[in-house]
């Protein structure tokens, strides 16, 4: 059976208490997935309490503080902080999405911060993303053509045609869609995941691309494809609004429509 | 970097890869839904059909099976009831069994004994009807 619970070296036991400065007003509990691979020890959460008067106002605000001033052992990705390089994708509050477009404020209670679900923990809030990687690799995420460019310029579009990217190019591969999805939980070896799947679509839909038939070949599979029961987990937690679901049903109806 | 579970030294792109695609799975995933739809109108017939003769006498409810319109639905009812168990049962034992014998075990009796009710439910209408 697919396993439903943390193997015993996995649990996660209470860790370390960091309290605020004495004086600070606004305080506001951070609980902290920590793991070291080098200890040999249980993961543990930590509690850090911020003074959210001298912190900015995002989640990654908040981390980037207790890696400079309270705890420099604290690991996380973080690089652009704008929501568009995709690193600080981490579960929030129960809700995977990235540290820096999460407000502190949209959090009531503690600020419960874990890695993305499911995935092998590198070291406390990094994940091991080489797997899901290579299955974006797998879908060739490039254009396919056989017709060369014009001479003279780019591969031209209508307007409709690119019309038709929109939705897709928007994604930033923070992956909080795939790691989000029970199927990709069970099945993440086989079943390609939202994310992977919104960037085979992204190609399948561009009119520029020759390939078409061969990407829709390489995806029919029960488990690659049709794993996806349309949970509709990858949709609701897309920190950047997109719609990998709506994604995956394009797909599958391609299929049905070229078998006539 | 201590990973006890790392039981393979070939490549994520490897592994990614796999065997390729099975080129297959569309057909099931269709009929999943062409069956569930058809089973829409047929099981608000069949509720009421019953409904409508809660009293009857084993005469009266066989005389109601024998009709050829009710026969057929029935039979078709049937056809699509079991063929969407069986397929919603597949995805099930997909999603969770793990190990290439037992998915395979569980896949085959599911399918064996849907279809064998199938075949005595649909007899039976069929000795009735005939």
């Amino acid at each position: 059976m697919a396993t439903f619970t943390l193997p015993k070296n996995s649990t996660v036991g209470e860790g370390r208490t960091h309290v605020a400065p004495a004086g600070a007003k606004n305080v506001r509990s951070f609980k902290i997935y920590r793991w070291d691979p080098d200890g040999g020890a249980n993961p543990r959460t930590d509690t850090y309490d911020i003074d959210l008067d001298q912190c900015g106002p995002m989640v990654l605000d908040a981390l980037i503080k207790i890696k400079n001033e309270v705890d420099s052992t604290l690991t996380f990705r973080r690089s652009c902080r704008e929501g568009i390089c995709g690193s600080c994708s981490m579960n929030i509050d129960g809700l995977n999405t990235l540290a820096c477009l999460k407000p502190i404020e949209e959090v009531t209670g503690d600020v419960r911060i874990s890695p993305l679900p499911h995935m092998p923990v590198v070291k406390d809030l990094v994940p091991d993303l080489s797997q899901i990687y290579a299955q974006l690799r797998s879908v060739e995420p490039w254009l396919k053509a056989d017709t060369p460019p014009p001479p003279d310029g780019e591969r031209l579009q209508s307007k409709e045609e690119r019309a038709k990217l929109d939705g897709l190019w928007e994604c930033i591969l923070c992956f909080c869609c795939s790691t989000a999805c029970p199927s990709y939980w069970w099945n993440g070896d086989r079943y390609l995941g939202p994310a992977v799947l919104l960037q085979a679509y992204r190609w399948i839909a561009d009119s520029r691309d020759e390939a078409t038939g061969d990407r829709l070949d390489a995806l029919e599979d029960p488990f690659k494809l049709y794993r996806c029961h349309t949970i509709m987990n990858c949709t609701r937690t897309c920190p950047k609004g997109l719609n990998p679901a709506q994604a995956i049903g394009e797909i599958k109806k391609l299929m049905v429509e070229r078998q006539g | 970097m201590s990973q006890p579970t790392l039981r393979t030294l070939r490549s994520p792109l490897g592994r990614a890869r796999g065997m390729g695609s099975a080129k297959g799975g569309t057909h099931h995933w269709w009929m999943q839904r062409v069956t569930s739809v058809a089973l829409l109108p047929l099981t608000i017939w069949l509720v009421f059909g019953l409904a409508r003769m809660p009293d009857s006498t084993w005469h009266e409810a066989t005389a109601w099976i024998g009709r050829p319109f009710n026969a057929v639905l029935l039979l078709a009812f049937l056809a699509a009831a079991f063929h969407h168990t069986a397929s919603g049962l597949q995805v099930v034992i997909e999603d969770y069994v793990r190990g290439e014998t037992a998915r395979m075990g569980w896949l085959l009796a599911i399918k064996g004994i849907c279809a064998l009710l199938w075949l005595a439910a649909s007899l039976a209408v069929l000795r009735i009807a005939v």
